[in-house]
């Protein structure tokens, strides 16, 4: 999209992204994962397992990373590689600040160190390489 | 910080015993000729990329590809339950279930994306146990992790590659249900410790009277309780019933661990009271969030239960109990 020339740098950050953790978010995720394990939807089976509240599943932090770092390098990089790590759960009610930092840039592609935090800790840790969009390169 | 964590049912199995049982499982197929329920797909990837908020225009039109985070979704079984599951894993997790870990959660993915699914691709995938960990203790719980790793084709060609750790766990005590019940008995409140020092604090909170000592010997008052005075180190000492009235000085919200027969989140405030000295005590009646610092509060008495009485604050502005309503705590 963005035909000005974008470079990429070691040390650039990428502006934060704020995710309100709504239970519709959950739920949503959930099912658009196709993840029916109760403790992303059913309140009650949750704490009946020891878990306060529902709590977002891996694959919508997964998602939602991904999309972070989309929106960031924009529709025609592409993810090669997305390794995350879960801490503290996404309960509803939090909200989650995804933040990155590229830590490399070589041979076209990008490596970013995400964080997303909320208000109990850090969520998700993790690192994604992106594949960055070459000029006149199309999908 | 977390605490004890004792296990629930998972006592009694000789550990290293069971860890050499649950090892021979690393190597095994976890699931082997899985076939995802649907071609890749539009309303599918429609679905995914609402509700993650995600707007990359690569996922829409005529030659879309799947969002690549969408990997695991496609070998996801649904409702149906899951596709192609090898005998293996249905075994190693009987086991752990057994063996009283019966909570799940997935901790790693780790994804590799090798060529874009597109519309119409057909999703197959094989995967190995690559690994299952000691018994380790988290703030969850106690468990052991299960590494396994998945090979996902489009088509028959390797599009990526997808390792993912769980923890089978057995949760870690939390006597706080949100209800503050646990088998249905209410979990009681800590019992405060009550010895020659402080005794008369807690005689005047049976009266409802919050006092505060005074020493006789310079008229300086302290509060908590204490034998003897900080200013002039004397040990002649009287009491003067604090008028109530007081501001919170500092707060902070209690959102995890959690404790028993409190209900997180929940707002514990110092208060400054009027005659100068300061108690640390639950601010009620107001949603956690909107406690500030400065907030005029005043004493009141909370019975947490036949026994105990504490004293506690209320912002002076919202004495009825309706701003209890705007955070409720069962849902």
């Amino acid at each position: 999209m963005s035909a000005g020339a974008r470079t990429w740098a070691e040390g650039d950050e990428l502006p934060p992204l704020e995710i309100p953790v709504t239970r519709t978010l959950i739920v949503a995720g959930a099912i658009a994962s196709r993840d029916y394990q109760d403790v992303h939807h059913d309140a009650e089976l949750a704490k009946a397992k020891g878990s306060p509240d529902i709590f977002m599943n891996i694959l919508t932090t997964n998602g939602l990373v991904g999309r972070y770092l989309t929106d960031h390098f924009g529709p025609d990089a592409v993810l090669r590689k997305v390794a995350i790590r879960l801490g503290a759960p996404n309960y509803p009610g939090d909200t989650m600040v995804l933040t990155g930092k590229v830590v490399s840039v070589a041979e076209g592609t990008a490596q970013v160190a995400v964080v997303g935090a909320n208000g109990i800790g850090k969520h998700v840790t993790g690192t994604v390489t992106v594949g960055l969009p070459r000029e006149g390169a199309s999908r | 910080m977390s605490g004890a964590l004792d296990v629930d049912g998972a006592g009694g199995v000789d550990e290293d015993a069971f860890l050499k049982e649950l090892k021979a499982y690393e190597g095994q197929p976890a699931a082997e000729g899985g076939v995802g329920r649907d071609l890749v797909n539009e309303p599918m990837i429609r679905h995914w990329c609402e509700a993650m908020g995600d707007t990359n225009p690569a996922y829409t039109g005529p030659d879309a590809v799947a969002p690549p985070t969408m990997l695991q979704a496609w070998t996801m079984g649904g409702l149906g339950g899951h596709q192609g599951r090898s005998a293996a894993q249905q075994e190693l997790f009987e086991l752990l279930d057994g063996a009283g870990f019966r909570s799940v959660v997935a901790t790693d993915c780790e994804q590799e994306y090798l060529r874009p699914l597109r519309i119409g691709d057909e999703i197959t995938f094989d995967a190995v146990i690559e690994s299952v960990s000691e018994r380790k203790t988290t703030k969850l719980g106690t468990g052991h992790f299960v590494t396994t790793r998945m090979d996902v084709r489009a088509n028959g060609e390797l599009a990526g590659t997808h390792r993912f750790r769980i923890l089978k766990f057995a949760p870690a005590k939390r006597p706080a249900r949100t209800s503050g019940a646990k088998d249905g008995k209410p979990v009681r409140r800590p019992r405060p410790v009550i010895n020659r020092d402080n005794a008369g604090f807690w005689q005047g909170v049976e009266q409802h009277k919050l006092l505060i000592q005074c020493c006789t010997g310079c008229s300086v008052l302290r509060f908590p309780w204490l034998p003897g005075c900080n200013s002039c180190g004397s040990q002649e000492w009287d009491t003067v019933e604090a008028s109530g009235e007081g501001t919170v000085y500092s707060y902070v919200v209690m959102h995890h661990p959690p404790f028993p027969a409190f209900d997180p989140p929940y707002a514990v405030g110092l208060i400054e009271l009027a005659e100068g000295v300061r108690i640390i005590s639950n601010v009620v009646g107001v949603p956690h969030d909107e406690v500030r610092i400065g907030m005029p509060v005043r004493l009141e008495f909370l019975r947490a239960d036949e026994e105990l009485e504490v004293p506690v604050f209320r912002p002076v502005q919202q004495e009825s109990p309706a701003a209890a309503s705007a955070e409720g705590s069962a849902a």
